[in-house]
């Protein structure tokens, strides 16, 4: 078996006293799908941040490929590249169009040529059928569009694994589909995920593992199938509750 | 109204106007110089220089271009610097616009959202390539509306350059009212000049920052 892609050794992340995440271990093969999911609050995006280093940690380490992850290394943005990442309000540059939101990084960062850039921003944004609107600007999309866009964005830079950080959380629900679609697509392609979500339905379908965190701590960890039908633990089977309804009356 | 008065001095009016117009150009480019640098020091948080810059918006935003003015024109040939008054014009007039239109780019740097950024620097973006390829675009098409604000009124505060003996409007007009009493000519054809001077600038004002806001915003 091959090196795998991310490794996370006993994470801490504090934000002033309060500990967000405590002594997290994550290993990450390569072509897995993670989905994390856990009450609001309980440190997912914070996870996904220290992953990309966006947020600095204060215990333990992350590890891609063997490279350090930290923010406070020299090479910082080279590691960046190799990791892509996906927000929950797209985050699209509003003054560059389409095209120019994604093949910005690949031609000034990897200095790739303009042509072969624009030739996969093309290719990709075909994928998920959004080819026409290579010339619109971010405005001119619809929020399900957006984030299409941003996924191919990120994709454009060939990263070594994706983090999705609730991708579908701001969007309406005809169009949350849409995004869920091509997510399941690059799953079907081998690619190394991790997404948050709160999509349960979505997170069963497209995930290898699932890992329920709570309160800063990884409470449960197994195949999908086991989480959902047999939690472990009494939170997570709390937790999975809140996503079903029942009515106590009954009906007339 | 003496409309004889007004066509015997309208060319030194016209001169004057030249003057102004010339004055103001060099010492808007020079306060867009400074206020850039100051922006940059300020975003990459460079130490000490840092803290200079802050003292000198302080001081420029808060004194008299007036003041600022006489400490220029007659301080400097105090420490043997020995200028003529359209140099301290410029001087002064780029003293007083560095700081305005280094807050008038602060305000638009800030308005860029962190999370923005933050998109960038996950794409692999260093600080450098973020602030150029996509804060700075931003910023500018946010801060235009201050930038233009900020163009008109340091034109309008050139007036006080006939405090210093430039022969500018202001000072044409003081001059004539003196000779010869013709206070209404005096003042109405300054009035003209200015609105000549700025209207256009104020046009081309409003016609950026329509394109501007056009061009990309509202996500």
């Amino acid at each position: 078996m091959s090196d795998p892609v991310l490794e996370i050794k006993h994470l801490v992340k504090r934000f002033g006293d309060q500990t967000v995440l405590k002594d997290i271990t994550l290993t990450v093969e390569e072509g897995e799908v993670i989905v994390v999911v856990g009450p609001s609050g309980c440190g997912k995006s914070t996870l996904l941040r220290c992953i990309n280093a966006l947020e600095e940690i204060q215990g333990g380490e992350i590890r891609l490929k063997g490279a350090e992850v930290s923010k406070t290394s020299s090479n910082l943005a080279k590691i960046r590249q190799r990791i892509g990442m996906v927000f929950q309000s797209y985050e699209l540059f509003p003054h560059l169009s389409v095209l120019d939101n994604i093949i910005l990084a690949p031609t000034k960062v990897q200095k790739r040529s303009k042509e072969e850039a624009k030739e996969e921003a093309l290719a990709l944004l075909s994928r998920v059928g959004l080819r026409e609107k290579a010339d619109s600007f971010p405005r001119q999309l619809s929020g399900g569009q957006k984030q299409r866009v941003a996924i191919v964005r990120a994709l454009c830079m060939h990263p070594e694994i994706l983090l999705f950080d609730e991708v579908t959380a701001a969007l309406d629900p005809e169009m949350v589909r849409e995004v869920l679609d091509v997510i399941l697509g690059l799953a079907d392609q081998g690619k190394t995920m991790i997404i948050v979500t709160h999509e349960m339905q979505f997170a069963r379908a497209v995930a290898d593992r699932v890992i329920f965190l709570e309160e800063g701590v990884i409470k449960e960890e197994g195949s999908p199938d086991q989480f959902f039908e047999e939690p472990k633990t009494e939170r997570a089977k709390e937790f999975l509750k809140t996503f079903t309804f029942e009515r106590k009356r009954s009906r007339v | 109204m003496n409309w004889d008065f007004i066509m015997k001095y309208l060319p030194l009016y016209r001169k004057a106007a030249v003057l102004t117009v010339k004055i103001g150009t060099a010492g808007i480019l020079l306060s867009v110089v400074i206020g850039l640098v100051c922006v940059a020091v300020q975003y990459f948080k460079i130490p000490v220089i840092r803290e200079i810059t802050t003292a000198y918006i302080e001081i420029s935003r808060n004194t008299p271009l007036l003041i600022q003015l006489f400490f220029i024109y007659y301080g400097l040939p105090k420490i043997g610097i020995r200028t003529n008054a359209a140099a301290c014009g410029v001087a002064g007039l780029a003293f007083l616009g560095g700081s305005y239109m280094a807050e008038a780019f602060r305000s638009g740097i800030d308005a860029v959202e962190t999370i923005q950024m933050e998109s960038a620097y996950s794409l692999g973006l260093n600080r450098w390539q973020t602030l150029r390829y996509v804060v700075f675009p931003q910023a500018l098409s946010i801060s235009m509306p201050a930038f233009m604000a900020n163009i008109i009124f340091l034109l309008k505060e050139t007036s006080v350059f006939s405090a210093i003996s430039l022969m500018d409007l202001m000072f044409t007009a003081k001059d004539l009212i003196g000779l010869y009493y013709q206070t209404t000519e005096s003042l109405f054809l300054l009035v003209v000049f200015y609105l000549l001077i700025l209207l256009p600038v104020s046009l081309v004002g409003s016609l950026v920052e329509r394109r501007l806001r056009y061009a990309g915003f509202g996500t």
